[in-house]
C-alpha cells in the first residue's frame, strides 16, 4: 500500500527534485526498500551492508522515530507519512 | 556568510549558557542566502559534555514549523564547554555523512571563557571553512 516518503533535501535530486515521493510497503524496510529500487541512487545511503538502518539516518512515521518502534519492522499503513531525516550529530 | 538578527544571537547563547555543564544544541531556519529568520534550540539526547545529538523528534518537528513558513533548515548550532569554536573530528566526520547537507552551516558556540564565542563554518568533503557573522540589529524589510 502506498505510503507518503519527505525526503531530506541531500536526497531529493534522486528523485528530480521532489520533497515527497510514494512510496509501496506494509513495514518500513519496505518502503525503504520498494524507494531504493524506484530511485538507485539512493541505494546505499539509508541502509548497511547487513540492510540495517545507517546511524546517520532517521526515520519516522508519522510523529515516532521507528528506533523506538520496531525498527525496520515498524509497520506501516495506507496513508501514514514516512519521513527520513539526517541524524544531527557531533562533540 | 550566516546572517543572524541580534535576537537570534541572543537566544542561541542563552541556550547553550542554559544548557551547562553539558554540551546544547539547535537548528536554525531560513533562506539560501544565508540569513537565519527562526532558531529551534533543541534537546541534547546525547545528555553530555563532550558531544551532542538533536533531538531526533525535536528536529522532525523544527523541519515541518521551517517549512509550514517557507524556510528551511540551514544549519545547526551547538557549544563546545571547555575548547574553542572551532569544528571538533567528530564535527567533521558527522557533518560528512552521505545525507549531510553540505549547505548548511555549522555553528560554534565556546563557553570556555567568560564571554561565550560563537563563530560559523561550512563544512564541505571534510574540508572546514571559517566564514563570517553578521548581527544584524535590524532585519531590513
Amino acid at each position: 500500500m502506498p505510503v507518503e516518503v519527505r525526503l531530506p533535501t541531500v536526497l531529493r535530486s534522486h528523485a528530480g527534485g521532489q520533497a515527497s515521493v510514494s512510496a509501496n510497503g506494509s513495514t518500513i524496510g519496505e518502503v525503504l526498500a520498494d524507494l531504493t529500487r524506484s530511485y538507485p541512487g539512493m541505494s546505499g545511503q539509508l541502509l548497511t551492508d547487513e540492510g540495517d538502518l545507517h546511524r546517520f539516518v532517521n526515520v519516522y512515521v508519522n510523529d515516532d522515530d521507528v528506533r523506538y518502534l520496531d525498527r525496520l519492522d515498524t509497520k506501516v499503513t495506507d496513508g501514514d507519512s514516512v519521513s527520513i531525516l539526517p541524524a544531527v550529530a557531533g562533540g | 556568510m550566516l546572517k543572524l538578527p541580534a535576537a537570534i544571537y541572543t537566544q542561541i547563547l542563552g541556550h547553550c549558557l542554559g544548557g551547562l555543564p553539558d554540551e546544547a544544541c539547535g537548528l536554525i531556519a531560513g533562506d539560501g542566502e544565508g540569513q537565519v529568520s527562526v532558531c529551534y534550540p533543541t534537546t541534547n539526547a546525547a545528555a553530555s559534555a563532550k558531544l551532542y545529538t538533536v533531538d531526533p523528534l525535536e528536529h522532525l518537528r523544527a523541519e515541518r514549523d521551517a517549512e509550514s513558513l517557507g524556510l528551511e533548515i540551514i544549519g545547526v548550532f551547538h557549544s563546545h564547554t571547555h575548547t574553542d569554536a572551532y569544528p571538533s573530528p567528530t564535527d567533521v566526520e558527522q557533518a560528512s555523512t552521505p545525507l549531510s547537507n553540505p549547505q548548511w552551516h555549522y555553528v560554534l558556540v565556546s563557553l570556555r571563557d567568560t564571554h561565550p564565542t560563537l563563530r560559523s563554518y561550512r563544512i564541505v568533503d571534510g574540508q572546514i571553512d571559517e566564514e563570517s557573522v553578521v548581527v544584524e540589529s535590524h532585519v531590513a524589510g
